[in-house]
């Protein structure tokens, strides 16, 4: 007795996909089934000892470290989001409807997404001259009387941080939200236009809900990425801020990876949670 | 038409000034690189030379960065190989329903926002209890893929939704083998966007950080060394190596795209109109 056609179709879709499914276990799966388990080791100033104990989550939420530490962290997230959403949302929609020739708006948007593909790490350097002590901004604002003496605030602050991830990852506001934006059928804006709404109506009563399954996705990538990220906050901070990426790289560079996996399970929870109650407002699959 | 709108300019302004920041500092930094012998890490230009691009191909001044270009540059094609390959079979399976596929389309979005320091330490981890010696071809491979490959199966994913099914089943009533029907229909059909695909995975992979941290092993991808340079190094050699590798990923993106849109002109001239629906 042969398999049925069905059961042969879907043999083959798990055979097509074995490369996919072994990077995933190998590299995905199991890296965090890791870090579950060695969150529960012990570990002592040189070595890491399988054990199954809860110290290391006690002295996490023992700590008021952690607390400020996530915080800072959601504190980064939502300004980040705030102004990326702001930004993302009016060059996509400068793009969508007000760039009128097809060729203009792939150009346009293209250079929107060149930078991300370069190096992040380049375009946090790229800062140092701009916001230095003796940087451009600091010149400027000096030569218009704006300010007296050097602002010391610019580079190594919450400030350089927030502006770094702004400049990082706005891109990934742009590109789903222009996407959404660009299947919007032009005779629904004409026919509220008919209906008598003026712009701000069709923007608001239109476009915006429309807009949403695009703005959904770019949510969901600026705020994994802020959340997950610990070099921007390193970098620009100069080392005098923390986030929980950090919390956690610190443990790695003092080879306390027990301590280490256990933030970095709670933070894995805390962003599934985030995108799980994210993803009941968009399907991606549709959207795509 | 109808005339300008006020909003226009005030938009295309503001687009103008969106674009300035996202290109401003890197412009200010390959300026900088040019720096005099003498001159610091911001301005004014203490004259111009190109000293610090000098002192780059002096192996001994600032490591080792031509080793790690070569590193860098090898698992930039190999992750990108790799993800193009395993995208389109991946795009290809998920066409039709089966049993698990919801499972293994939230482990992909799963591996896309997971936080990439989780797939740093937890592949360190793993290969470090398994015995196994971390390096930058085999764990720091594996890593990188769990941030590329989500993206291009997202972009196949998106191709073949769009993508006429009557094509293939055409070719099959011709009586083509399911090989000849993937080879000679198939593939060139999808052919622009595996472009894209492969565009992500190189450029990804070049310059990801995070997940190649603790899964390089002793030997150095570039960004890990620039990044290690940023510690040490106080000179404006630091903006020539920028400026350098940043010029390098603009060739690049450059070459894929003139790519892309060769094969996309070649494909709208010699496409038939079938499909198209009029007469």
């Amino acid at each position: 007795m042969g398999l049925s056609a069905r059961n042969q179709g879907s043999l083959k879709s798990w055979a097509m996909l074995s490369p996919l499914v072994i990077v995933m276990v190998v590299f995905l799966i199991l890296p965090i089934a890791m870090i579950v388990t060695v969150s529960f080791w012990q570990a002592t100033e040189w070595s890491i000892i399988p054990a199954f104990v809860f110290e290391n989550y006690a002295f996490l939420f023992g700590s008021p470290v952690t607390y400020k530490v996530f915080v800072n962290t959601f504190k980064y997230a939502l300004i980040t989001w705030a102004c990326t959403l702001l930004i993302g949302f009016s060059v996509a929609y400068f793009l969508a409807f007000h760039v009128r020739s097809m060729r203009w708006q792939i150009t346009l948007f293209l250079l929107c997404t060149i930078p991300f593909w370069t190096s992040n790490i380049i375009r946090m350097i790229s800062w140092i001259p701009f916001l230095g002590r003796n940087g451009i901004a600091n010149s400027v604002l000096m030569s218009w009387g704006v300010i007296d003496a050097p602002l010391d605030w610019l580079l190594f602050s919450d400030f350089a941080v927030i502006l770094a991830f702004v400049h990082l990852y706005t891109l990934f506001m742009v590109v789903p939200i222009f996407n959404t934006m660009m299947r919007i059928e032009p005779s629904l804006i004409e026919a509220a236009r008919d209906g008598g709404a003026n712009g701000l109506q069709i923007l608001w009563h239109v476009i915006i809900p429309l807009t949403k399954p695009g703005i959904m996705i770019g949510t969901i990538f600026v705020l994994t990425l802020v959340m997950g990220d610990f070099i921007t906050v390193r970098f620009m901070s100069g080392s005098q801020s923390a986030n929980v990426g950090r919390l956690i790289s610190n443990d790695i560079a003092l080879l306390q990876y027990p301590s280490a996996a256990a933030t970095a399970v709670v933070l894995l929870g805390t962003v599934l949670l985030m995108i799980s109650i994210l993803l009941r407002f968009v399907d991606i699959r549709k959207e795509l | 038409m109808e005339p300008r709108s006020r909003s226009f300019y005030l938009l295309a302004a503001f687009f103008g000034l969106f674009l300035l920041f996202l290109y401003g500092p890197t412009l200010t930094i390959a300026i900088l690189s040019f720096q005099g012998p003498t001159g610091g890490l911001t301005f004014p230009m203490n004259g111009v030379s190109l000293h610090w691009f000098y002192d780059l191909f002096q192996e001994q001044a600032v490591g080792d960065i031509w080793g790690s270009f070569r590193r860098s540059f090898l698992l930039g094609l190999m992750v990108m190989i790799t993800t193009v390959v395993v995208s389109v079979m991946g795009g290809l399976a998920f066409r039709n329903r089966f049993p698990g596929s919801t499972v293994l389309f939230y482990l992909i979005i799963t591996s896309l926002v997971i936080p990439s320091i989780l797939i740093s330490l937890g592949v360190g981890l793993l290969f470090s209890q398994s015995g196994l010696d971390v390096h930058w071809a085999t764990s720091g491979f594996g890593a990188q893929l769990t941030w590329t490959l989500p993206f291009g199966l997202l972009i196949m994913f998106a191709v073949f939704n769009r993508f006429d099914r009557s094509y293939e089943e055409a070719a099959r009533d011709l009586g083509a083998s399911p090989w000849q029907v993937l080879r000679h229909v198939v593939i060139p059909i999808i052919g622009p966007s595996l472009i894209g695909v492969a565009l992500f995975g190189f450029t990804l992979s070049y310059d990801e950080f995070a997940r190649t941290l603790l899964t390089a092993g002793s030997y150095n991808t570039l960004p890990l060394e620039i990044f290690g340079m940023t510690t040490n190094v106080t000179t404006p050699v630091l903006y020539a190596l920028g400026t350098l590798t940043t010029l390098f990923s603009l060739i690049m993106i450059s070459a894929f795209l003139l790519v892309f849109w060769l094969s996309a002109r070649k494909q709208a001239a010699q496409g038939s109109d079938a499909g198209k629906g009029n007469l």
